[in-house]
């Protein structure tokens, strides 16, 4: 039974770090309505800067993650100024489109000035099971995932301040109500847009710098990346909750299925066809699958708002 | 002054839906079809014709059928690589297991195994829409590529998961050099744009617009959606799957599940919007474009960094690849959103009138 728990508290503590990247998606769904298939991209590219800063300048920590932010900020300005504003008002699968596009040009742009290899990233944290855990329950667990958990409540929190309390936050609320009433009560449109798009930049950074410091720095985080999909189609594309709910019902799911659902599936399918097979790595798509049979149940997510379609 | 259609008078019927109802297009068209047929094959290098034209042929019909599902009925796809996964690993399985079986039978059929899971893929497209549905593709992306290399009966047993396909044999004919190949590929290619050409423009080709344009009113004027949507999975797919078949069969000579990855998937999304979404002759252009570019680009980098004397690192050319295909799709959707085959019609709407505007 504790190995039943390990493999649940792992997968949960897993999807803490999808959640990490939905929440970028979120943020940026909430406010301007744009699927950003860039996120991805953009949490490559901040790991990436980061990490090229310390290595190139022998820069310490606090002054690489300012640099990174700073660049995360132009990247979102010059985002909204270059791509999202000249395509107002096209439909929505136009604007997904072009973030595609962008996701390419920003994965080019990070490799082609920070080069294409693999870099490890130290945060000073061990990614070790934590003794006490194992001495007393039996459980391995790492200190890295645990810490990943409190940096992705944090975010929350402060992310949920930020909205609910200052101005600025309001103002993004409104502004993800209804551009148009936003705009006649005068609230700038392309300022909140900046805003958001540098927010997402700044969650991105930290979704990077987990990641990185979890799997290195490379490629295959734009992934990862694609993993925050899924976990947005279970959660709901406009809700924070749904991101963070979404990640660890994709973490635990996935690992447990990867534990307990390939043997059944190897067991059923010796049963049906009369052939023994190995099935592994089911965690490749998995994430996917049930989501698509979500999508079946409830078309809006968890926690999503219900569309009415009207002619 | 050369193109315009004054005096041609349609008399008949017959005339009046014809395809190509000017005569200039008509005879541009028999033009095109003249030197793909005769004049490539009689003056082009073997390395023209493997290296370009048949991936470019192949290429042109896998984004015909992508064009199918996203341009005409609307439903954004990303799974494409793996209808062609499917299209191509079939066609394999059923040379490898019907002694006798005619090869083109084996793509048609493999094109029918597409066009099936395609049908399946697409069962969730009736309730989610958009980029909701271009995540559920996602689902097929992964799986299918997984399945494929997992059991090993589809790859009968090969260690290696890479699979040699059988020698393309017709009529007793054996089909190895490239010109043949680029025959057989350039006939199934031009068969099967006529017939997309022609169902565009028939009454399932019209259901698919008007799903895609607004599928509640679309419902509304009594349209059947599932029926109009599944069928419209099923032709792309059925396309994708034979563009498979001959990109392992004519092109690789190999069948390998993991060449059909998100990255092929991706291009072929980008073949579509920058030819042009919604039109058939777009995702010729767009194809010749994708497939293009990165030879020219490579060309003018070379050039670049000899003329300047730069030492370029060796992932430069892909790196600026990433870069120039990413910028290009923006460019395009920003100021030509319907691509390539847009500019055509508008440079044909100014060759009617030149030399005199008015």
């Amino acid at each position: 039974m504790s190995f039943f728990f390990e493999v649940l508290i792992g997968g949960l503590l897993a999807g803490v770090m999808y959640s990490l990247v939905a929440l970028g998606f979120v943020l940026i769904y909430k406010a301007s309505g744009v699927f950003n298939f860039a996120q991805g991209a953009m949490v490559f590219f901040a790991a990436l800067t980061f990490v090229g800063l310390q290595e190139k300048f022998g820069l310490p920590f606090w002054g690489a993650f300012v640099l990174a932010l700073a660049a995360m900020v132009v990247l979102g300005i010059l985002t909204e100024r270059i791509v999202l504003r000249p395509l107002v008002n096209q439909p929505q699968i136009t604007l997904f489109m072009a973030t595609i596009g962008l996701a390419f040009f920003i994965e080019g742009l990070a490799q082609l000035i920070w080069g294409t290899n693999v870099r490890r990233l130290d945060l000073g944290i061990k990614d070790e099971p934590i003794p006490f855990l194992l001495e007393r329950f039996d459980m391995a667990l790492s200190g890295f995932d645990l810490i990943a958990a409190v940096v992705a409540g944090v975010l929350v929190t402060v992310l949920a301040v930020f909205f609910q309390v200052t101005r600025v936050g309001r103002a993004l609320r409104a502004v993800a109500d209804d551009h148009q009433a936003a705009l006649a009560v005068g609230i700038p449109l392309k300022q909140i847009w900046a805003i958001v798009w540098s927010v997402a930049g700044f969650v991105a950074l930290i979704a990077g710098l987990m990641w990185g410091a979890r799997n290195g720095v490379q490629f295959a985080l734009t992934f990862v990346a694609l993993k925050a999909l899924p976990v947005l189609i279970i959660g709901g594309f406009e809700s924070v909750t749904g991101a963070i709910v979404g990640g660890l019902i994709i973490g635990a799911s996935e690992k447990l299925a990867e534990i307990y659902g390939v043997p059944f599936l190897e067991w059923l399918v010796r049963m049906l066809f009369n052939i023994s097979l190995t099935l592994g790595g089911i965690e490749l798509w998995f994430a996917y699958v049930m989501a698509l049979l979500f999508l079946l149940i409830r078309p809006e997510g968890l926690f999503g708002e219900k569309r009415i379609d009207r002619v | 002054m050369f193109y315009r259609e004054a005096g041609q008078f349609k008399t008949t019927y017959a005339a009046d839906q014809a395809l190509f109802p000017i005569r200039q297009d008509r005879y541009a068209m028999l033009a095109i079809v003249a030197i793909a047929f005769v004049g490539i094959p009689l003056f082009s290098s073997n390395y023209w014709l493997t290296a370009l034209l048949i991936p470019f042929l192949v290429f042109s019909l896998a984004s015909l059928g992508l064009n199918i599902l996203t341009g005409y009925a609307g439903q954004l796809s990303l799974g494409t690589a793996a209808f062609m996964a499917v299209g191509a690993v079939a066609a394999y399985n059923f040379q490898l297991r019907i002694p006798g079986m005619p090869i083109l039978l084996s793509f048609v059929l493999g094109g029918g195994t597409a066009a099936l899971v395609g049908i399946l893929f697409g069962l969730p497209s009736l309730r989610i829409k958009g980029f909701y549905l271009a995540v559920a593709t996602l689902a097929a992306q992964f799986f299918i590529p997984w399945l494929v290399t997992k059991v090993g009966w589809f790859s009968n047993y090969s260690a290696s998961g890479v699979i040699t396909a059988q020698p393309i044999v017709i009529f007793g004919q054996a089909l190895d050099t490239p010109r043949e190949k680029y025959l057989l590929v350039l006939c199934i290619v031009a068969l099967m744009a006529l017939l997309a050409k022609n169902l565009v423009r028939s009454r399932i080709g019209r259901a698919w617009m008007a799903v895609r344009d607004m599928d509640v009113a679309a419902e509304v004027i009594g349209i059947r959606i599932l029926r109009t949507k599944l069928i419209a999975f099923a032709v792309s797919s059925f396309y994708c799957g034979v563009a498979g078949a001959l990109y392992a069969f004519a092109y690789l000579g190999s069948v390998e599940p993991d060449g059909f990855n998100l990255d092929l998937s991706f291009r072929i999304l980008f073949m579509v919007i920058v030819g042009g979404v919604g039109s058939i002759l777009g995702s010729f252009l767009g194809a010749a474009f994708i497939t293009l570019m990165p030879i020219l680009l490579d060309v003018l980098l070379t050039a670049g960094s000899h003329a300047f004397n730069l030492n370029l690192e060796p992932g430069v050319t892909s790196m600026m690849q990433l870069l120039v295909f990413g910028a290009l799709i923006i460019f395009f959707l920003i100021v030509e959103p319907h691509g390539l085959a847009r500019l055509w019609q508008i440079t044909k709407e100014k060759l009617r009138l030149w030399p005199f505007p008015y």
